[in-house]
């Protein structure tokens, strides 16, 4: 009884909270903002926008898929759209090792070893392969907390931009960065590779009693 | 016209979904996927602003260096989790507690 008290009067605290920020945010920040820069006119909708918002949109809904979906077998599809659609992104800027590596290494490693982890944890026959989520209110009221700063900071600021080069091949360039300035760092990941190897197998593994 | 505000947009829906994701769940594995996507968040700014401000590569080579911390993040992570689940019979992470009292 006590505690359920003191668990609503913390609910209670964190709503007001989020609420005066959300109030502050809409008068101070972003009315003036909008009021002050109005919204440039759409220009006409050429390939390459069509193409970004397509893939923004599998990026996002990929995400929110994995962050609103019941079943950890969805959760876990959420996730390949989501990576699938970064990686398109990485090709969009002109990242053409970066989209390739998160092809290789995110959905075909890790992406797998997640499925493994679902198929070898959670007994599939079993109708609770469901991840009940604890409080979708608290995840809406994260979501109204963080989402406004990060949107407010990367609309609002003007960001030093200038025109971005043609499209190039960088897997060279890339190379050699590697194995000139960033070359302690590049040794220093395949030294964490090594670890987490040996790491991986002595924690996963069947422990042998000594008797 | 795609602008870098389009790609910085784009990488904060993605931090705040996977924070979502990491402050609800109670399945261990659905906490480890919200953290791939917070990764991801982050590297979209990398590759983004690499692109648009700076030009070069570092930011690419950034996000290498992200990938491969995220690999071993997750060999471990999962790990772990199936230690948990021959330990607990379960991988909701509120069963977890026995170093608690």
């Amino acid at each position: 009884m006590r505690s359920n008290a003191g668990k609503l009067v913390a609910w209670g605290v964190a709503v007001a909270l989020v609420a005066a920020f959300a109030a502050y945010m809409t008068t101070q920040v972003i009315r003036p903002a909008a009021e002050a820069s109005p919204l440039p006119t759409p220009g006409a909708l050429t390939l390459p926008d069509i193409v970004f918002y397509v893939l923004a949109a599998l990026t996002v809904a990929g995400a929110a898929g994995v962050a609103l979906s019941r079943n950890i077998l969805y959760s876990a599809l959420g996730l390949l759209t989501a990576l699938l659609g970064a990686g398109g992104l990485y090709v969009f800027l002109s990242a053409d090792f970066v989209a390739i590596t998160q092809l290789l290494i995110y959905i075909g490693g890790v992406l797998v070893l997640v499925l493994f982890a679902v198929m070898l944890t959670s007994r599939i026959t079993d109708v609770k392969v469901s991840n009940a989520s604890f409080g979708p209110f608290g995840g809406v009221l994260l979501f109204v907390a963080v989402a406004p700063v990060l949107l407010a900071v990367a609309l609002l600021t003007p960001w030093a931009a200038r025109e971005p080069g043609p499209l190039a091949p960088t897997t060279a360039a890339i190379g050699n960065a590697f194995l000139t300035r960033w070359l302690l760092p590049f040794e220093v990941a395949s030294m964490v590779l090594l670890a987490t190897l040996i790491g991986a197998v002595v924690i996963a593994r069947k422990e042998l009693k000594a008797d | 016209m795609i602008s870098l505000t389009h790609f910085l947009v784009v990488g904060a829906l993605l931090f705040t979904l996977g924070l979502v994701t990491v402050a609800t769940r109670r399945n261990a594995v659905g906490i480890l996927m919200g953290v791939e996507l917070i990764l991801n968040g982050a590297n979209v700014n990398f590759v983004a602003f690499n692109h648009y401000v700076t030009g070069g590569v570092t930011g690419q080579v950034f996000a290498l260096f992200v990938i491969v911390l995220a690999a071993a993040e997750a060999a471990v992570g999962l790990a772990i989790v199936l230690s948990i689940f021959q330990t607990f019979k379960t991988i909701d992470v509120r069963h977890a507690d026995l170093m608690r009292e």
